[in-house]
């Protein structure tokens, strides 16, 4: 049960994204965040979508899985719209009893809304093509540079590595101990949300412990295979760009380019402002 | 040359109280002298308790002596400039097989210790590939550590001490945790290494009839060596090591009790086949 729990939730298929150097992802996703922020009109929006829909289709994940992430967050998406919705001030559209919609807070609502949904998918798809391992070597290659800083990149990167690696042993072990617990008598069923998370007490103690001792073990163990540290080691499986990478690369700023021309296009803008505002509204 | 060369090393184990006095000293280590020449297999047995554990630790400088000293690979391991030379000359497996393993993939864990060495990235796979064939592993390379059974994960452990090619290799109690059919994996494993690569084995556990074959054996005892010798000289005492409370071989077993009923049969017999040849020279 517990065991089916899978932490990032990386999707196994081939494609031309799954093969990319996790560094460009990394980099794209934090451009393309930008690039969200930069858009005054739909078309920056009609651009954007495209550019996602494209990734999407390259990345031959099911569409379905993307949204998925969204559900997480529905409620404060809910939230974002309903805030923006009645306390924009501007022009008036309709009033009831104390509140207001203006037609500046539906723009501003939907631009929200737009905003945090493709945020998301854009992120997402990054956890989705990238297994955790590779994610945590392209952010040590990525993050290197803090080096420089005295930053422990290495040091960070191992111990996420090891947390990742011991995410289903700590699972297992909870499994068995909850159902020694069971075996005793232990109740994890019945009582509200206080007398539930009370029962849980004697599931986490032992765990804690078990997790103590493995630590000691797993340092034990680092220690005699000669683990010194982030400095002086070399790779296995170092990332090293390919062509394929530079290629994404090109397609990732010819894109940023394209998105703040066209974010600054603002008599297209005004006149698109307009035009959706009423073809909406009236 | 001696590869390991152990001088009457004492440790203790010193509790302290609150201010910093010593409340209790257990001695865990007391006068143990033993050298391990190149090339052996050496078994060091003993109960629960007996010292072998942290004379293990010894061996790879995480523990130091209180007194006495320890070379390896002719180096003394107090020597804290050679720290790291004398890890990387005794490597060493652990007993929890999910304690030691630090990849998520099983090419990629045994890389880790040359990574740490710092060995070039074309060199690192020749080392993992050849490890992993020697422990016989080299189709589960890909596969997540998780998925592994005891036996394989602790087959891995040894192939991640190996690609740091270390002059001798070390193992603390490697089978406890495992059920019979992965207790013989991992033992033919390291049978393999002594007879195939000739590499130098310490293997320290509690079930005797893993270190039947083994070139000497050290029985350890409340911290001191109490016997030595050959398995053939070892075993045939079987009174001492019972007292000791040691499992003893089970044809080993059966032979001493016949020749105690009368049966004309030589000392320290330790397999079936050899238990069943002298008894047929009897007839």
């Amino acid at each position: 049960m517990i065991r089916d729990i899978t932490i990032g939730q990386y999707y196994q298929t081939e494609s031309p994204v799954h093969r990319l150097d996790p560094r460009v992802k990394l980099l794209g996703t934090l451009l393309f965040i930008i690039t969200l922020f930069l858009y005054k009109n739909p078309a920056g929006y009609a651009l954007g979508i495209v550019f996602l829909l494209a990734v999407i289709k390259t990345s031959r994940v099911p569409i379905r899985f993307i949204t998925k992430g969204l559900k997480g967050i529905l409620v404060v998406l809910l939230l974002t719209v309903i805030i923006n919705l009645f306390l924009t001030p501007g022009t008036e559209l309709v009033s009831f009893w104390k509140f207001t919609i203006t037609y500046e807070g539906i723009g501003v609502a939907l631009t929200m809304l737009f905003r945090l949904t493709m945020l998301i998918m854009g992120s997402s798809i990054v956890t989705l093509t990238t297994t955790p391992n590779n994610l945590t070597d392209g952010l040590e290659k990525g993050l290197g540079f803090l080096k420089i800083f005295r930053g422990p990149v290495g040091d960070v990167a191992m111990m996420m590595s090891i947390a990742l690696r011991f995410i289903p042993i700590l699972m297992e072990e909870t499994d068995r101990i909850m159902k020694a617990q069971l075996a005793r008598g232990a109740d994890f069923e019945s009582g509200n949300i206080v007398k539930k998370a009370k029962a849980l007490v004697p599931v986490l103690v032992p765990l804690f412990v078990s997790a103590f001792r493995r630590a000691g073990d797993l340092a034990m163990a680092m220690e005699a295979r000669c683990y010194r540290g982030g400095d002086g080691r070399t790779k296995m499986k170092p990332l090293i760009y390919k062509k394929r990478d530079a290629i994404a690369y090109i397609i990732l700023f010819s894109f940023v380019i394209l998105s703040v021309w066209i974010g600054r296009w603002q008599v297209i803008s005004e006149f698109f402002n307009s035009l959706y505002l009423r073809f909406i509204l009236k | 040359m001696d590869i390991v060369k152990a001088e009457n090393v004492v440790f203790e184990y010193i509790r302290r109280d609150e201010e910093g006095n010593p409340t209790d000293v257990t001695t865990a280590l007391d006068h143990v002298s033993i050298d391990v020449r190149q090339g052996e297999f050496i078994g060091i047995l003993g109960h629960n308790g007996s010292g072998k554990s942290t004379f293990a630790k010894h061996l790879n400088a995480i523990l130091y002596p209180t007194e006495g000293t320890i070379y390896v690979g002719g180096m003394n391991t107090k020597d804290d400039d050679k720290l790291w030379d004398v890890r990387s000359c005794a490597g060493m497996v652990f007993q929890n097989p999910d304690n030691q393993i630090i990849g998520q993939v099983v090419e990629e864990d045994v890389g880790f210790g040359p990574e740490n060495l710092g060995v070039p990235t074309k060199e690192i796979w020749e080392r993992v590939e050849e490890s992993l064939r020697a422990v016989g592993m080299l189709e589960y390379r890909k596969k997540s550590p998780n998925k592994l059974s005891g036996g394989q994960k602790q087959r891995v452990s040894i192939a991640g001490v190996l690609a740091m090619h270390p002059k001798c290799i070390v193992l603390d109690e490697p089978t406890a945790m495992l059920d019979p059919s992965g207790r013989k994996e991992v033992v033919r494993a390291i049978r393999g290494l002594n007879d195939v690569e000739k590499m130098t084995v310490i293997l320290i556990t509690h079930y005797m009839d893993e270190v039947v074959h083994a070139d000497r054996i050290f029985v350890m005892d409340k911290g001191r060596v109490v016997m030595q010798g050959t398995p053939k000289e070892v075993f045939s005492d079987v009174p001492t090591l019972e007292k000791l409370r040691l499992d003893v071989p089970g044809p080993t077993r059966i032979a001493w009790e016949l020749k105690k009923k009368g049966l004309p049969l030589p000392d320290g017999i330790l397999t079936a086949e050899e238990l069943v040849k002298e008894i047929e020279k009897c007839r």
